[in-house]
């Protein structure tokens, strides 16, 4: 790929210097561009992936990553993006894949995608409060109302956390025997050390 | 089995057989479940290999498996039921018409399995009222044989079938001949 073109157009742009493949910082604000000019220029025809990532400790917490392949020079090309503002410009205009990566992102980590045509969750129900893969979210969950009203109702049911230790792979008594397999206590985060 | 519901020797009563009308309608009911299969996870496939020609469900009158709940007898809740999707399982459940029996088909759906996180019900029986378990993860297409016939077993045991209770009210079945 032509890397000289792309930072010399895009002055915002940074060679991140991936050893994988090459990887670009891109500004929010030239993401359509520079995604339409290795598309429409470079061959960069086929959106591989897009996910959405938590960067803790860092000034713009959350991030979109790009992965682009080009069917004829068979090569990849990794873009990322801050979400600054939780808000990254949706390229499902460019590459219509994108469309359900970035309800995906959007479900698990808030991040909203500027003009994207159908901006719902898509694995969460519709009414969900939460963004489930944001690091202070407990994998356990938090409680919220049945998604249905009337189930709810009829069956006394709530979304309800369901934590790892009480569970039925976690062993209550310590081990029983060495050769029981049991689950790992996750009472324990990177920012609560285990005892 | 073990218990004779039918008197009949041929001797005595000639081309009449004598029983309880519960014991009839118990028989017919357990030897004609029409499942509704619910499959929502790698269960599935093993409910698959159980409707298939090695294993054979239609031995047991369970090969009729209906994707309508109108026409189904025993919801066979195979997979993973997750708070999304529990909502459609009770709106299935709800739909089926009485007598009906449900049947939690694996470890995912009998307790939410290893699946213990936010998304996942832990165990169908919170919305929907389980007749049987089946463990495993997957449990063979043996163990869903096996857990039908006990389905079998408990449906031919049930006391006063034609009159059940259903959302707090009694439906009598009439037998008119």
């Amino acid at each position: 790929m032509d890397a000289a073109a792309l930072t010399s157009r895009f002055p915002a742009t940074q060679d991140l210097a991936g050893k994988d493949m090459p990887t670009y910082r891109v500004a929010g604000s030239d993401l359509l561009a520079v995604v339409s000019a290795l598309r429409d220029e470079q061959g960069f025809d086929l959106l591989a992936d897009l996910c959405g990532l938590e960067l803790q400790g860092r000034p713009v917490r959350f991030g979109v990553v790009i992965h682009l392949l080009s069917t004829t020079h068979k090569e990849y090309v990794r873009l990322h993006v801050d979400a600054v503002n939780d808000r990254v410009p949706s390229v499902s205009s460019l590459h219509p894949g994108a469309n359900w990566h970035e309800r995906e992102a959007f479900d698990m980590f808030g991040i909203v995608f500027e003009g994207h045509p159908d901006p719902r969750r898509i694995l969460m129900w519709d009414s969900y409060p939460y963004h489930p893969l944001r690091k202070d979210f407990p994998l356990a969950g938090i409680e919220v109302p049945f998604p249905a009203a009337d189930v709810a109702e009829v069956t006394g049911q709530k979304v309800e956390p369901a934590p790892m230790m009480g569970g039925p792979f976690v062993s209550h008594g310590g081990k029983l025997s060495e050769g029981e397999p049991s689950a790992l206590d996750q009472s324990w985060t990177e920012e609560k050390p285990k005892a | 089995m073990v218990k004779s519901d039918f008197g009949y020797n041929s001797k005595v009563e000639g081309e009449v057989i004598v029983t309880r009308a519960d014991a009839v309608v118990n028989w017919v009911r357990s030897n004609s479940v029409w499942p509704m299969p619910m499959g929502l996870a790698c269960c599935a496939i093993e409910l698959m290999a159980a409707g298939g020609s090695r294993f054979d469900i239609s031995r047991f009158g369970m090969e009729v498996m209906r994707f309508s709940p109108r026409q189904a007898d025993c919801m066979i809740v195979a997979g993973t039921v997750t708070y999304k999707m529990a909502e459609v399982v009770r709106r299935i459940y709800d739909q089926m018409a009485e007598p009906k029996w449900v049947v939690a088909m694996g470890a995912c759906a009998s307790t939410g399995g290893m699946y213990r996180s936010y998304a996942t019900l832990q165990g169908v029986d919170n919305i929907v009222p389980v007749d049987i378990y089946i463990s495993g993860c997957p449990p063979r297409p043996e163990a869903l044989l096996d857990g039908m016939m006990l389905l079998q077993e408990k449906i031919r045991n049930e006391g006063g079938s034609l009159r059940r209770t259903f959302r707090g009210r009694t439906v009598e079945t009439k037998i008119v001949s």
